[in-house]
């Protein structure tokens, strides 16, 4: 306002920059802000709020169908069920190198990696191969109905046995 | 503090710009020029247009609107996809999905929705304001035909879109659309059988709809949209008739397109 008051003929061609200057930056500011907007719009559409997916929560059966000292492996859900004698666990059956499903192999006493050959104990821990970490340790407990359940998205501390 | 205009004229001098805008820094007419027809996209069109041509009354923008609708169409269709599948009972599931659980998916269902509206509507308003103004007559008959071409594109993309609802609607408009294409003399049943991939409107149908609603008739309006464009510049502009005599003349290159466009700009009332 007060500039209004000083304007002289010649400023007056400045004060007209300055205001498309004004609109200059509220035109850009504005696309900016849609630009953000639009980001923010695309991430949240793009991320799924419902997913179709299996329960990490497993269903083992009854403790009895498995044998005593004995590693059971259930291709579906990737996990291994082994009865020791100290009690039941489960092992993710998922290679911690690449994310291969590996197999037990009765005949070697091992869990055995077919992707990259990492080889396992049937505690989990490393033998050898490129695997960097142990397989880990899933969460089990025994259900109202006394079935094994199973936790895949839970793992525990290792030697955390299930007794019957 | 300097202008965002003045980075981006700095942006323009860089090593890695100019490998990709072989047009460089500068604000001449022929510069202009350069810009547009150095880039793929752009030399479709001509280097320079009448000011009377580019103005409202001219064409009412409704080429372009109609383009316009054609990318809003594209980009919503392409996130919608991310979500669908083409398989039944699947189809429904996912509609209902996007409507009520996917974050902003009932927005862009519904601005897909009414885009393929618009379009139709807008494609039919500028074959009518071309053939009024007589701007399909010599040398713009094939544009013409081509614009026809697209008209039918834009119909069965509409169409085609109308069955991956998979409700009743959608199933009980493609069981009569396709008796009406059985009514073609001769190869009526075939095309049918073509195009239903079997007698009734089931998986198969859903299927081929999706393909040609997602792949085929896109692919075909690109390219034709890209004919059609490049047609404009090869027939001599957009046409508009003849207010007064001098009018329409080009416009030559360089600097002597300052004072032809001065006249040009001094002579339009």
């Amino acid at each position: 306002m007060l500039n209004d008051d000083k304007r002289t003929p010649d400023n007056g061609d400045a004060d007209d920059l300055s205001r498309r200057r004004f609109f200059v930056k509220l035109g850009t500011g504005s696309l900016a802000l849609a630009g953000v907007g639009t980001a923010l719009f695309a991430y949240q559409y793009l991320s799924p709020n419902v997913l179709y997916e299996a329960s990490p929560v497993v269903n083992a059966g009854k403790p009895d169908q498995y044998v005593p000292d004995s590693v059971t492996l259930d291709p579906a859900t990737g996990i291994y069920l082994v009865r020791a004698t100290e009690g039941f666990y489960a092992l993710s059956a998922v290679c911690t190198h690449l994310g291969c499903l590996t197999a037990w192999k009765p005949e070697l006493n091992l869990i055995a990696c077919p992707c990259h050959g990492s080889k396992f104990r049937r505690d989990g821990t490393k033998i050898e191969g490129p695997a960097p970490k142990p397989l880990p340790w899933l969460r089990v407990w025994l259900s109202d109905d006394g079935d094994l359940m199973v936790d895949r998205s839970t793992t525990v501390a290792e030697r955390q046995y299930v007794r019957v | 503090m300097k202008p965002i205009s003045a980075y981006f004229e700095e942006l323009r001098t860089t090593r890695a710009w100019r490998s990709v805008f072989r047009s460089g820094p500068g604000g001449t007419r022929l510069h202009s020029a350069l810009v547009v027809q150095q880039n793929i996209f752009l030399h479709l069109f001509a280097t320079k247009a009448r000011k009377r041509v580019m103005s409202f009354r001219a064409t009412w923008y409704l080429g372009a609107l109609s383009f316009g609708t054609f990318l809003i169409l594209v980009v919503t269709g392409v996130l919608l996809m991310l979500y669908y599948h083409p398989s039944a009972p699947q189809a429904y599931a996912d509609m209902k999905d996007l409507q009520f659980v996917v974050s902003s998916g009932v927005f862009l269902r519904n601005l897909h929705r009414w885009s393929a509206h618009a379009m139709v509507f807008l494609v039919f308003a500028h074959m009518f304001k071309v053939f009024y103004r007589g701007a399909y007559r010599p040398p713009r008959e094939f544009n013409w035909v081509i614009g026809v071409i697209l008209l039918l594109t834009t119909l069965l993309l509409s169409y085609t879109g109308y069955l991956l609802p998979w409700d009743q609607l959608a199933y009980w408009a493609v069981t009569v659309g396709s008796n009406i294409a059985s009514a073609v003399p001769l190869f009526g049943q075939d095309i049918r059988y073509l195009l239903l991939g079997g007698h009734q409107v089931n998986a198969n149908a859903l299927l081929r709809f999706y393909v040609l609603h997602c792949v085929v008739l896109p692919i075909a309006a690109v390219l034709l949209i890209a004919v059609h464009f490049w047609r404009i510049r090869k027939d001599g502009g957009l046409y508009v008739p003849e207010a007064a005599a001098g009018e329409n003349t080009l416009a030559p290159a360089g600097a002597a397109a300052e004072d032809a466009g001065a006249a040009t700009r001094g002579g339009t009332p």
